[in-house]
């Protein structure tokens, strides 16, 4: 989230799609109640009328996987009725941009496609630069070749009569919705989104919600209180889990992992460290080698010398061009590529689209570690449906971990709050908690390195750093502190003297040079020789929500990320009944500074109070390179602006936008089991998976509580009534969901909360189940909905399209 | 009035079913075994081991949107409860008040009788039976933790401020607001149980879409033979009770 959770009380307009709050993340409709209750307007967009969609204003359905289409209209009605806030989109974003010659769009293709490879040549989609390197601009936003004059064309094909001819979304409801959300394009007024999976999980995940962050700047919502782009994160601690490198292509704090061809830490930095010739242009990132050097001093402690490069070469690389996200992990195994496997915290047999695929990938390992507090399909995947004992030579480890009130840590919400959170009782048994087990088995892999000379490439392993533990316990403290960072000798930086052993205050004071370490720039200044900021507890008493003194949010405790954007160019807050900043020229003894939230940057408001420019300004967007927010986003490889394509499996065969069906970049595989089917009449209609509130991702933390599984005890299948009608089936009739991957038994709630949809002049049925059943526990409940799901990704992410896909649905 | 109420508002309620849940938590009462029956409702009804069930009920509105009314369902905790008028007669401290509250609470004692009377004086079809042993269960107002300054535990639990406790005339004021706020968004917007009940419902439409003992009032026409005639009877004794008292002041 740009924002966080209480600020979605100051939004005067709240955008619900992709996503289900109000069964998803219960909490979260506290603050929208309350933003309704102070006059703010609920938009639900939804395939199916859910329990949020109950709560709404408005409500309409889409069909999935046309999110594009429908948010592509809301652009083009933005555009066409002057809704944009004009000033903010000339000035905070690159709507002013010159594009080059290079750049074009035709027949659904954007120039630089290489048909061959499935890939975009992405330096076809740069900016024209003037002669000293800057990006030209035209802030009137009339040339033919700026940003605004080229989204202006784009989307003028996204008109009412074609959005609702492929959405299957009445025009009458498209209306109403671009209607409401477009009035927060008013200065003051604010709109927010919120979403999740819905969105994300697609083959044009990451472009849906580029359409959005493009409606957001249009109406000049970034930055500003009750605003922003708000994914709201599946599990407590999915962004801290990101933050910290999770995800295979980023080392903590959203550093890149190097590639094999980068092979010197100065060449590795070089590649990533952006370069700005505009002196306005704060270009944050430029510091990436502090941060990289200080990660690394963090990893290898004194045996990271500049002689050694800090240790660069002992961290793993990327082969040039290849992947390692989840589906090709799970690819790799099938084809028998790796034979062991570490499952942690995690149940990759029900939770991963194309589940057979995955259960079939685990029969052949070696052996596999399962770490979690319950048995669940993964690590009993030898003895589940289909399988034969007796044929699967995976030997499995269960290694029971202790839960979350059973340690003592942080967790990160989707907010960026870091919250620390206290042990409550002991683990169970010989549960461990997951840092205890790490310890040891860091320890271990240590000591027998070092026993055994002869083992290949000791290196990485035995100048590891690793020392977070007290009396021979994993200490959560000291992990804490080793991500903040230390100084690591008597230094002074910006005229303050720090001790060898301080703590770092924050990542303004890191070094490239290796006297400081810090194993996540961005959480720099979260545990400081102030003591621990997230255990801090000062509630706010008055204000728009932003608890400055409650727990600890990155960056540097700055709640709405961007926030420079929530004022005019002299400073003063666009919206004055929420502001989140404001100039005080009055302020450090008449010198002038910001009061209110953690400003995006100290520096001064661009203009004086007498309407000069002030060259000590920077723009807003300090991340960027160029300062601005992308409207036009040359970095992703599907595009820089968004276009609608159809799921890899779809309902139809013709894309009224062009005539490339589907993503020309969506990553697909192709071994014997990654089988895709569309507009084949066996699988004729629409699926999609998601969640309910009583049950959380594959239910192995709540399949197991009785009073959870008594309020949803099965798996079940929603479908209209028309369809119901269609097929025979009746409320609460067991019937059979089939993909051409798999099939499940489930029990059928026929509703008139999905409704079929007219799409190019047919009727289109959708069905939805949610994935939180499997065969381990209980024997009735169902196995897992992705069973059904494809193995198709997002070519940014690699995110699994598990969201749209086609099945049949018969009496069972 | 004095004592405690509750204040439900179903126009800001998401079904999430934390009430249920912690109802069952607090009271240490036992799942039940459910099938999904093409709802999402389940339990599908209260049951001697489920105080509270969040109803669930989905209609087409007029503008051919779906609408879908969610009605957490629980005792009301009546000032004068029908139920304890059939106790008194025939098990004299079956069925308590909480003087401190107005909880209404059920004892042992309830053992003696009928199940089934019991039952059928309810205007809201609460009450139930364990099975063979004739013991009588419903909501307790968590009059244990309201006893010690705690609020009841669905209340405590619902993120939305759906569910609300305090003093009874304290919600009768809150239920007033929150009906003035929400009327020009529901115009049939509407508040039960204000006179004669510690649970107020604020409901975004009739009683009747919602749930058919949403009030007692949607209940006259369904009423049978025998409830009419307990009615009947009740009146009448309620008359000779105040006959007798008039006649007391009169000698």
């Amino acid at each position: 989230m740009t924002n966080h959770w209480i600020d979605i009380r100051n939004s005067d307009c709240i955008l619900i799609m992709g996503s289900n709050p109000a069964e998803n993340h219960p909490v979260s409709f506290k603050w929208v109640t309350e933003a309704m209750k102070r006059g703010g307007k609920l938009l639900s967009v939804d395939p199916r009328f859910t329990r949020t969609s109950s709560k709404a204003d408005f409500y309409t359905a889409l069909r999935s996987g046309t999110d594009i289409a429908f948010l592509g209209g809301m652009i083009k009605y933005i555009l066409d009725n002057h809704k944009y806030f004009k000033e903010y989109v000339a000035e905070y974003t690159n709507a002013a941009f010159l594009v080059t010659d290079s750049y074009d769009f035709k027949d659904g293709l954007f120039s630089g496609y290489d048909p061959d490879k499935k890939e975009y040549d992405k330096s076809q989609w740069a900016f024209s630069k003037d002669a000293n390197g800057v990006s030209k601009r035209d802030r009137t936003l009339q040339d033919p070749r700026c940003v605004f004059q080229l989204i202006k064309k784009h989307y003028s094909r996204y008109d009412l009569e074609t959005v609702s001819s492929i959405t299957g979304t009445p025009r009458e409801d498209l209306q109403k919705v671009y209607k409401m959300y477009s009035a927060t394009g008013r200065q003051g007024k604010a709109g927010t989104i919120m979403y999740a999976m819905g969105w994300t999980q697609h083959t044009v995940g990451v472009q849906n919600i580029r359409t959005m962050a493009i409606i957001q700047l249009l109406l000049g919502n970034m930055g500003v209180a009750g605003g922003g782009v708000n994914a709201l994160r599946g599990e407590s601690n999915v962004q801290g889990s990101t933050d910290h490198c999770i995800l295979y292509h980023i080392w903590p704090g959203y550093l890149k992992t190097p590639n094999a061809s980068l092979q010197t830490l100065a060449a590795y930095n070089e590649k990533f460290t952006p370069k700005t010739n505009d002196p306005l242009s704060a270009n944050w990132w430029g510091n990436y080698p502090k941060y990289s050097v200080s990660l690394l001093k963090s990893f290898f402690g004194s045996k990271a010398t500049k002689a050694n490069d800090f240790g660069y070469d002992w961290l793993p690389k990327l082969e040039d061009g290849k992947t390692y996200s989840w589906l090709d992990l799970f690819d790799a195994m099938y084809r028998g590529q790796f034979t062991g496997f570490f499952s942690w915290g995690q149940n990759p047999a029900a939770s991963g689209a194309n589940a057979n695929k995955t259960r079939v990938g685990l029969a052949k390992l070696d052996w596999m570690v399962n770490v979690n507090i319950f048995d669940n399909e993964t690590g009993s995947f030898w003895k589940g449906p289909g399988m034969d004992p007796k044929k699967i030579r995976t030997e499995v480890f269960m290694l029971p971990c202790a839960t979350s009130v059973e340690k003592e840590g942080s967790i990160t919400n989707s907010g960026r709050w870091m919250q620390w959170r206290y042990k409550a009782a002991n683990p169970p048994a010989q549960a461990w908690p997951d840092g205890q087990i790490l310890m040891k088995l860091g320890e271990e892999l240590q000591y027998l390195y070092k026993e055994k000379e002869k083992e290949v490439y000791p290196d990485p392993i035995v100048n590891l750093k690793w020392d977070y533990a007290t009396h021979g316990e994993f200490d959560s403290h000291k992990m804490a502190k080793e991500i903040n960072g230390y100084f690591l000798r008597d230094i002074s930086v910006k005229g303050k003297h720090f001790k060898k052993g301080d703590l770092v205050p924050s990542f303004a004071y890191l070094q490239a040079d290796g006297s400081t370490s810090s194993a996540n720039w961005l959480y720099c200044n979260s545990y400081t020789n102030k003591g621990n900021m997230a255990a801090r507890r000062k509630k706010e008493k008055s204000g728009i929500g932003l608890n400055l003194g409650w727990a600890w949010c990155w960056p540097v405790n700055r709640r709405i990320i961007y926030n420079r954007a929530s004022v005019d160019k002299y400073g003063k807050p666009w919206d004055k009944e929420h502001p989140v900043i404001a100039w005080d020229p009055n302020a450090k003894g008449g010198k002038g500074g910001w009061v209110g939230d953690v400003p995006d940057g100290g520096w001064p408001p661009m203009l004086n109070a007498d309407g000069t420019p002030n060259p000590k300004t920077k723009y807003p967007f300090i991340m960027k390179p160029e300062g601005h927010a992308h409207v036009f986003g040359p970095g992703r490889a599907d595009g820089p602006f968004s276009e609608h394509y159809e799921p890899i499996e779809c309902p139809v065969n013709k894309n009224p936008f062009s005539n490339q069906l589907v993503s020309p970049v969506a990553v697909i595989y192709s071994t014997n089991m990654d089988i895709y089917k569309s507009c084949d009449p066996k699988y004729p209609f629409v699926g999609s998976t998601y969640r309910v509130c009583e049950h959380w991702q594959t239910g192995v933390m709540t399949r197991w509580q009785p009073w959870l599984l008594e309020a949803e005890p099965q798996l079940f299948v929603e479908m209209s009534k028309e369809l119901g009608k269609l097929k025979g089936i009746n409320n609460g009739d067991k019937v059979v969901v089939e993909s051409a991957r798999g099939k499940v038994e489930a029990v059928a709630v026929v509703t008139i909360r999905l409704r079929p949809f007219q799409v190019q002049g047919s009727t289109v049925h959708q069905v939805g189940l949610p994935y939180h059943y499997g065969w381990v526990y209980p024997k009735d409940g169902g196995d897992s909905a992705n069973l059904l799901t494809p193995s198709a990704g997002d070519p940014n992410t690699r995110i699994p399209e598990t969201k749209a896909f086609m099945v049949n649905v018969k009496k069972g | 009035m004095s004592g405690k109420a509750f204040f439900i508002d179903t126009t800001v309620c998401t079904a999430c079913r934390g009430c249920q849940i912690a109802c069952k938590q607090w009271n240490q009462l036992p799942a039940t075994k459910t099938q999904n029956w093409g709802s999402m409702q389940n339990p599908r009804d209260l049951s001697f081991d489920t105080y509270k069930v969040v109803r669930f009920e989905e209609h087409m509105a007029p503008n051919g949107k779906p609408v879908w009314y969610f009605f957490p369902d629980q005792c009301r905790h009546c000032v004068e409860p029908p139920c304890k008028e059939t106790a008194d007669d025939e098990a004299p401290g079956g069925i308590i008040i909480d003087s401190q509250s107005g909880a209404v609470l059920y004892t042992d004692k309830l053992k003696k009788m009928k199940a089934e009377t019991v039952i059928e004086a309810c205007p809201f079809n609460i009450p139930r039976a364990q099975e063979g042993a004739g013991y009588l269960s419903k909501c307790t107002m968590c009059v244990d933790r309201v006893h010690n300054g705690l609020l009841p535990a669905c209340v405590k639990t619902c993120p939305t401020g759906a569910m609300n406790f305090g003093d009874r005339n304290k919600m009768v004021a809150l239920s007033k607001k929150r009906l003035d706020e929400v009327n020009s968004r529901f115009p049939k917007a509407t508040l039960t149980g204000l006179e004669d009940l510690r649970v107020f419902y604020l409901l975004a439409s009739e009683p009747k879409d919602y749930y058919i003992y949403a009030k007692a009032d949607a209940l006259q026409s369904g009423m049978n033979r025998k409830m009419a005639l307990k009615k009947i009877g009740r009146s009448l004794k309620d008359l000779s009770t105040e006959w007798g008292s008039i006649s007391k002041l009169a000698s």
